[in-house]
């Protein structure tokens, strides 16, 4: 039922590796879903001054860091390369620059030790992150929110991945992360709506995009320029909304969008499971509006813990153990591929 | 010492394979092509060409920049996983030192150069002897026509290398080297530069040597400057 029979031997042994935007880490994962370790170096930090991710910095964090990262992660693990079966890195999509580090770092090793080397796509990861909580079941539903993406992915397999609906515009983090800053919180944004939006009441009526009445697609761009007028026109008649209210309606709008197209595509494609993926996964009034839902109809649903939505290498060797087990490897041409398709 | 050596710096793109101290291998294209794509299975045919396998390597040399930032990271961090993998040291040579290589039997100032837009270079003095060569002024970032006037005004002979060389032919004019293949470096040279080095700091601790900060760190250090 819902398992499509692949197994992953318990043994296997794969060393995955993330660097596709700021953060550089590295994992062991055995047998697909048992974490030996998962090293993640955030350099938010170093960001936070620009105001977003300057490509350029981060490359140079990872190429500084990659090495030690691979180091720390076999050791917290307790093994070496030579217990490892394979090398799978995040090959897109992403900064450039940024994957270009972990992919070249990934080819030398697969080399030097003569070990097989993986591809795999972000997206991908932050979907098999599940996979590492709960065996993941077939067909299932992904909503996959984070800076970068907001899709709706449809898997009846491992390793397959239909898109049903994604974005127009901005992708559901950079519509946050820019509300964020139109009200003047500090950078990353995100984290600092979710807890204000907790503080206030949805009280002002905000647009939804619901787009076509079959489409899954998303669009935040009006909803951002919609809280960006009523700001202004509140101030033009000289009232102050608080921030705590802008919050919340805007997330109550964010949400009501996100919730109700995923429920409209789990019951068109009758699917058994629903899974979050992705940094916005770590949004609270998501999380429980989500699990609300599935709860009221019997929807089987996982959730990653907040460390395994963000971005991080666990997931990247999760999704890699399938891809293992399928025989897709990669050759020493392995690039980096920023726009890089899901579908495949 | 078998020494595996890599420059990805610019568009040449060069590795090469010493078994003994002796040049076992060695290739350059220089062709605008994804270093990315194209080092790694290049690196893996010069060393089965050469018989050599990588647990039979003592030494990984890299060119540490100054040169492309992307190209520079590609070189350096290949390097150094390959050398962390195989418990071996890298070591760094710049990249100019190994172009000024090309003029070792020259009687005079080398000075190579690398196009770093906006009519700048990355660049530096150094000066043969014996058949080898030594920097007699450092790598910087530097106005290419005010380096130029610099060197000229020291009043010796001088020879300038570059793979940069037709987009500034008129600024360095009959002081470029004569023979095309001159003005691209050799990765044996980053191999030979590389194995007289004490390899000093740990594997980890090794990363390009850009010679500019990234424009979002200047622009951002100027305002905090303006604020204060």
């Amino acid at each position: 039922m819902g398992d499509d029979g692949m197994k992953i031997n318990e043994e296997l042994m794969i060393l995955g590796i993330e660097t596709s935007c700021d953060e550089t880490s590295a994992s062991v994962v055995r047998g697909g879903r048992e974490i030996l370790s998962n090293v993640v170096s955030s350099q938010i930090e170093s960001h936070k001054r620009f105001g977003g991710v300057v490509p350029e910095i981060a490359s140079r964090h990872h190429v500084e860091q990659v090495t030690y990262i691979i180091e720390q992660a076999l050791r917290e693990a307790e093994v070496t390369m030579d217990d490892v079966d394979a090398v799978a890195v995040t090959e897109g999509p992403g900064l450039v620059g940024a994957l270009l580090v972990g992919v070249n770092a990934a080819k030398a090793l697969a080399f030097a030790k003569g070990k097989p080397l993986i591809g795999v796509h972000h997206i991908a990861g932050h979907i098999y992150a599940n996979h590492l909580v709960e065996e993941l079941t077939f067909p299932l539903l992904s909503l996959v929110v984070s800076g970068g993406h907001t899709e709706l992915v449809l898997m009846d397999e491992h390793g397959k991945y239909e898109i049903l609906g994604e974005t127009r515009d901005d992708a559901v983090g950079e519509a946050y992360d820019k509300v964020a800053r139109t009200i003047g919180l500090p950078y990353p944004g995100g984290p600092h709506m979710d807890r204000l939006a907790h503080e206030g009441e949805a009280s002002i009526e905000l647009p939804r995009a619901w787009l076509e009445a079959d489409s899954f697609d998303f669009s935040f761009s009006g909803l951002k320029s919609s809280v960006i007028t009523t700001l202004h026109n509140a101030k033009q008649r000289g009232e102050e909304i608080p921030e705590e209210t802008i919050a919340a309606s805007f997330q109550a709008s964010v949400i009501d969008v996100l919730v109700t197209k995923t429920m409209r595509a789990v019951e068109k494609h009758g699917v058994e499971r629903l899974v979050l993926a992705g940094g916005v996964a770590a949004n609270k009034g998501l999380r429980a509006r989500i699990s609300e839902v599935c709860e009221e109809r019997g929807l089987k649903m996982t959730i990653p813990p907040l460390a395994l939505c963000t971005d991080n290498a666990a997931m990247i060797a999760a999704a890699g153990s399938v891809m293992y087990e399928k025989g897709q490897f990669a050759d020493d041409r392995l690039n980096a591929q920023p726009g890089l398709e899901l579908e495949r | 010492m078998n020494v595996l050596a890599i420059d990805t710096s610019t568009y040449v793109m060069g590795v090469a394979v010493l078994r003994d101290g002796q040049v076992a291998g060695e290739m350059v294209t220089h062709v605008k092509k994804n270093h990315s794509i194209r080092l790694m299975p290049a690196i893996r045919m010069v060393m089965e060409e050469a018989d050599m396998k990588p647990e039979e390597l003592d030494r990984i040399a890299v060119a540490e920049g100054p040169g492309s930032y992307t190209g520079v990271r590609i070189g350096v961090t290949t390097g150094k996983t390959m050398a962390w993998a195989l418990g071996i040291p890298v070591v760094g040579v710049s990249s100019l030192e190994a172009l000024a290589a090309n003029g070792r039997y020259f009687d005079g100032l080398i000075s190579p150069f690398i196009d770093a837009r906006r009519g700048q270079v990355f660049t530096g003095l150094y000066r043969s002897r014996g058949g080898e060569v030594e920097r007699v002024d450092e790598d910087r970032l530097i106005l290419h026509e005010e380096w130029v006037t610099y060197v000229r005004e020291k009043e010796e002979p001088v020879l300038f290398l570059s793979p940069d060389l037709l987009k500034h032919k008129e600024l360095v004019g009959a002081d470029a080297a004569i023979n095309p293949a001159d003005h691209l470096g050799r990765p044996s040279a980053i191999a030979f530069a590389g194995m007289k080095k004490e390899p000093g700091e740990a594997v980890h601790l090794f990363a390009p040597n850009y010679l500019r900060m990234a424009e979002a760190e200047s622009k951002w250090l100027e305002a905090q400057k303006e604020r204060e």
